[in-house]
């Protein structure tokens, strides 16, 4: 129809056809960048950790000696202070973030549901160095006042069980620091199982209720089973987090090198060694056992998270079918 | 028989109830705490020095102004970084491999990179740009935020490209309109809230990350406007002064962690007002 808007025409959709091109390169390397963050972190910790590796061997996972001065590390003390709290952390935050879910999804009246589900996840936010000071300056001197003398002086005083309530009244410790930790987690588990919650469809809970289910009887019997794999998945990414929190614990670990049963004394994890330390650290290897510590925390928390991410998705999985 | 078993069956409800109760309050009893603790202790602490004068020597008076320049420096760098790479990659998950293999493998880093521990982010860039440099500095800093902005950045395009309609996408395409274009032009402004959405929660997660900034940015007692040093940043300072034996520093301390929280609040309620029908999940 009209000759001279072929070549101008032709001239565009070559053009057009580059710039696709280059626009799908862009962004196929943009999303190939992410893979390469994750490997290169791996990878690049395994190199600065390599002479903590190369001295100590596998060995250094469980000796239980840190000694800058002497120049020999091992990461007994920090990976146990790390798991303990932690496991307090999960111990208390799983049925707090269960209740909670519970309250927000099936007991709560419907104008309070939105609000308080929103400000739950809202101080979810808050940076963690907050929870770390408000520890150290706020809940320390009143657990060191007031709990612990009490609990040295009961529990502290049973068979089997009473070494791990026995201890000086230091406020500061391991059982400090899974509190805080708890504290910091039970908003971002409630949060995830709220939302996990609300995908239960109506017409299920709605059945139950019909055939005479008190409200615990739906959550336990329909909800849960339903959910599953997607809570289990949301306590996962809680673990993932509290593993590696770090200035929440710091603050109140105590930052003592020593393997102590005890809850309430002073302990150390790996991301509150790392913390603690890093700057201080002077000669090559200290830096590098430092490194190596990094490494381990890396590897626990990717095998918790890809778990976690593994068992949410399967709930997403089903609400797609 | 029958009323024995009903009987059963109400108490235990009425007993998980009031502990689902006890439990909301429990949470909520301790977040209140925190917020209360750090609003009272700031507001007690603000005054006008803070904004005008630098991070003081032990036990002096002092402000923070050099820690919030800082602070807002990297945040900034770290945005401006991690956003755009960010924003590409969640394009490329979301129109450019839907339901390949590549795409998934992407997705599933990228949830891990998510809630990977910061410190560990902290480490890597320590030995990527630090080691190299051989100084600490505020540029190997803002790129220690920019690997937390990435993947909140892809998780929230991801998920608002994927709210759009597809019949928008073969409207467009069917003009004659070349796939880029489509994106940008088309796609990019119709998910815009959403976006910006991602990066303000970026925003808030990174102006408070402390652990990264230890190794990288580390901190500085003086006004520095040179990203290739050492510079002060707030987190790092509160990490300081709250664990110094100085009164003076405690006060800053607070103060800083009011500034810090009130703006982690705000940001995240911008981010919630943009965004409110779309859900996005930030964990």
């Amino acid at each position: 129809m009209n000759a001279t808007a072929l070549p101008l025409a032709d001239a565009r959709n070559s053009r057009d056809a580059l710039a696709d091109r280059g626009f799908r390169w862009l962004v196929t390397g943009a999303g190939g960048l992410v893979l390469l963050v994750l490997g290169a972190a791996a990878l690049s910790m395994l190199w600065g950790g390599r002479e903590a590796f190369a001295k100590f061997g596998i060995g250094f996972l469980w000796s239980n000696t840190w000694d800058p001065v002497g120049q020999q590390f091992g990461a007994l003390v920090p990976i146990y202070g790390t798991v303990v709290t932690a496991l307090i952390a999960m111990v208390i935050a799983v049925p707090v973030s269960f209740g909670i879910a519970m309250f927000l999804t099936e007991i709560a009246p419907k104008w309070m549901r939105g609000t308080v589900g929103a400000a739950i996840e809202l101080l979810a936010g808050i940076p963690s160095i907050i929870y770390g000071m408000w520890g150290l300056f706020v809940l320390v001197p009143v657990l060191a006042e007031h709990v612990y003398p009490w609990v040295d002086a009961h529990l502290g005083q049973w068979p089997l069980v009473g070494r791990f309530f026995a201890g000086p009244p230091l406020g500061l410790g391991m059982g400090t620091a899974g509190l805080v930790l708890a504290i910091m987690v039970i908003p971002f588990i409630a949060s995830v199982m709220r939302e996990v919650f609300l995908t239960v469809p109506g017409r299920l809970k709605e059945s139950a209720y019909a055939l005479g289910s008190t409200k615990w009887e739906v959550v336990w019997d329909v909800v849960l089973p339903y959910t599953r794999s997607a809570v289990i998945g949301g306590i996962f990414l809680g673990l993932g987090r509290a593993l590696g929190e770090t200035m929440a614990v710091t603050f109140v670990l105590g930052n003592a090198h020593e393997l102590t049963a005890s809850l309430l004394m002073p302990g150390n994890s790996i991301a509150a060694t790392i913390a603690n330390e890093f700057a201080e650290a002077d000669s090559a290897m200290y830096r590098s056992s430092l490194i190596a510590l990094g490494f381990v925390l890396f590897l626990v928390t990717f095998v918790v998270l890809a778990a976690a991410r593994l068992m949410l998705r399967q709930l997403s999985r089903r609400e797609g079918n | 028989m029958d009323a024995s078993l009903y009987g059963f069956r109400r108490v235990k409800n009425a007993l998980a109830q009031v502990l689902a109760v006890l439990a909301a309050i429990f949470g909520l009893f301790w977040l209140v705490w925190i917020v209360w603790t750090t609003f009272s202790n700031g507001l007690a602490s603000l005054n006008l020095a803070l904004f005008t004068q630098m991070t003081p020597p032990p036990g002096e008076e002092g402000g923070l102004l050099n820690a919030f320049f800082g602070s807002a420096v990297m945040s900034l760098l770290g945005i401006l970084i991690g956003a755009p790479v960010g924003v590409l990659a969640g394009t490329f998950l979301a129109e450019y491999s839907r339901k390949s293999w590549i795409g998934e493998t992407v997705r599933f880093v990228n949830d891990i990179l998510l809630s990977a521990p910061s410190i560990v982010l902290g480490l890597f860039v320590y030995t990527l740009v630090v080691a190299q440099m051989g100084h600490f500095s505020a540029l190997a800093g803002a790129i220690a935020l920019a690997f937390i902005v990435l993947p909140v950045v892809v998780r929230t395009t991801d998920e608002m490209l994927q709210l759009v309609p597809v019949q928008m996408r073969e409207a467009a395409l069917s003009l004659g309109v070349p796939q880029w274009k489509v994106t940008v032009q088309v796609l990019y402004r119709s998910s815009l809230p959403g976006i910006v959405t991602g990066i303000l929660l970026a925003l808030a997660r990174i102006s408070g990350e402390t652990a990264p900034l230890l190794f990288t940015a580390l901190n500085n007692q003086y006004w520095t406007t040179d990203i290739t040093a050492p510079m002060a940043n707030v987190p790092v300072v509160i990490f300081q002064y709250a664990m110094s034996p100085y009164e003076s520093w405690h006060t800053l301390a607070w103060a800083g962690a009011f500034i810090l929280t009130l703006f982690v609040l705000l940001v995240s309620l911008a981010a919630r007002a943009l965004v409110s029908r779309n859900r996005i999940t930030h964990d």
